[in-house]
């Protein structure tokens, strides 16, 4: 079952607007003036405010993967190692 | 099959495993490849999005190691280096790739009907969430049905942590179409994440 639901803000022009600025927000990329109207929309907007805790939740949690190793599929290690001894003979 | 038994212990620091690898001791080159492949595979498979070439990258990226090892002044670690020589063999195979991208994908501004759906909080909070087998998969799996113009920003800049300029240099565009993709890139992962997160 999917629980989600859909934008249900009275002025979904200024929701696309803000939606669009989220990103640089994120970054810290946004100027002063620009960041508190938008902080201003997201306490008044649960809508955007969800949108903008589960992108922020998005980009960190894949920030994490970045030191994690895959587990290599069988035989790779193999393949790498004679592949190297080969050309380094 | 598992890899050959080594012990890696031999070559406890960096340094001992580089004073190896430049007197070509084969145990050495052993342990450069247990410590560090499955990092630099992990890295060509999300930028290739191909399992066969992740593996001709990563190939190509201990050959080039081990050839350059003279020229290696060890002012990165060893992983980071290797990390960058796989970058950079991974862009070069990307290339090679004829164009497969949706129009839409590389339009360069943001579309206003580019609205998120879903708007319901997730039940699973990526701040505390184990990154357990299952939830890996999941990622791995979301980022693979990127586009490919989309997907290797995203890696650039938020896996490898490389800044807007450097991404932009390296995929040879311009800094507002780093921005844009990126921004796409991660509304879209959002979305094909949102299934997984909220029920859980």
């Amino acid at each position: 079952m999917d629980a989600s639901h859909a934008h249900e803000h009275p002025d979904l022009d200024r929701c696309r607007e803000i939606l669009v600025q989220l990103n640089d927000y994120a970054d810290g990329e946004l100027g002063a003036d620009l960041c508190r109207e938008l902080e201003q929309h997201l306490a008044e907007c649960p809508d955007c405010r969800a949108v903008y805790d589960t992108l922020t939740g998005t980009i960190r949690i894949y920030r994490s993967l970045r030191d994690l190793p895959l587990e290599l599929p069988p035989g790779i290690e193999e393949r790498l190692l004679r592949h190297i001894t080969h050309v380094e003979k | 099959m598992p890899g050959p038994i080594i012990d890696l212990t031999i070559y406890d620091s960096e340094e001992q495993l580089l004073a190896g690898l430049r007197r070509r001791e084969p145990d050495a080159c052993a342990c450069l490849i247990k410590r560090f492949a499955p990092l630099v595979y992990a890295q060509s498979l999300r930028l290739l999005g191909d399992p066969d070439e992740a593996e001709s990258v990563l190939q190509q990226t201990f050959i080039k190691a081990c050839a350059r090892l003279d020229g290696y002044e060890g002012r990165s670690g060893l992983g980071s280096w290797l990390y960058r020589i796989a970058t950079n063999e991974a862009l070069m195979q990307l290339r090679r790739h004829a164009p497969r991208v949706a129009l839409d994908d590389v339009a360069e501004t943001i579309q206003a009907d580019e609205i998120p759906q879903r708007t319901t909080l997730w039940s699973l909070d990526p701040a505390t969430a184990a990154l357990d087998g299952e939830l890996r998969a999941e990622l791995e799996k979301a980022l693979a049905a990127l586009p490919e113009t989309l997907r290797v920003v995203f890696v650039l800049r938020e896996i490898q942590g490389l800044s807007t300029d450097e991404t932009a240099a390296a995929l040879g565009l311009g800094e507002s179409a780093v921005k844009v993709r990126l921004h796409r890139a991660r509304l879209r992962l959002r979305e094909l994440l949102a299934t997984y997160m909220l029920g859980h």
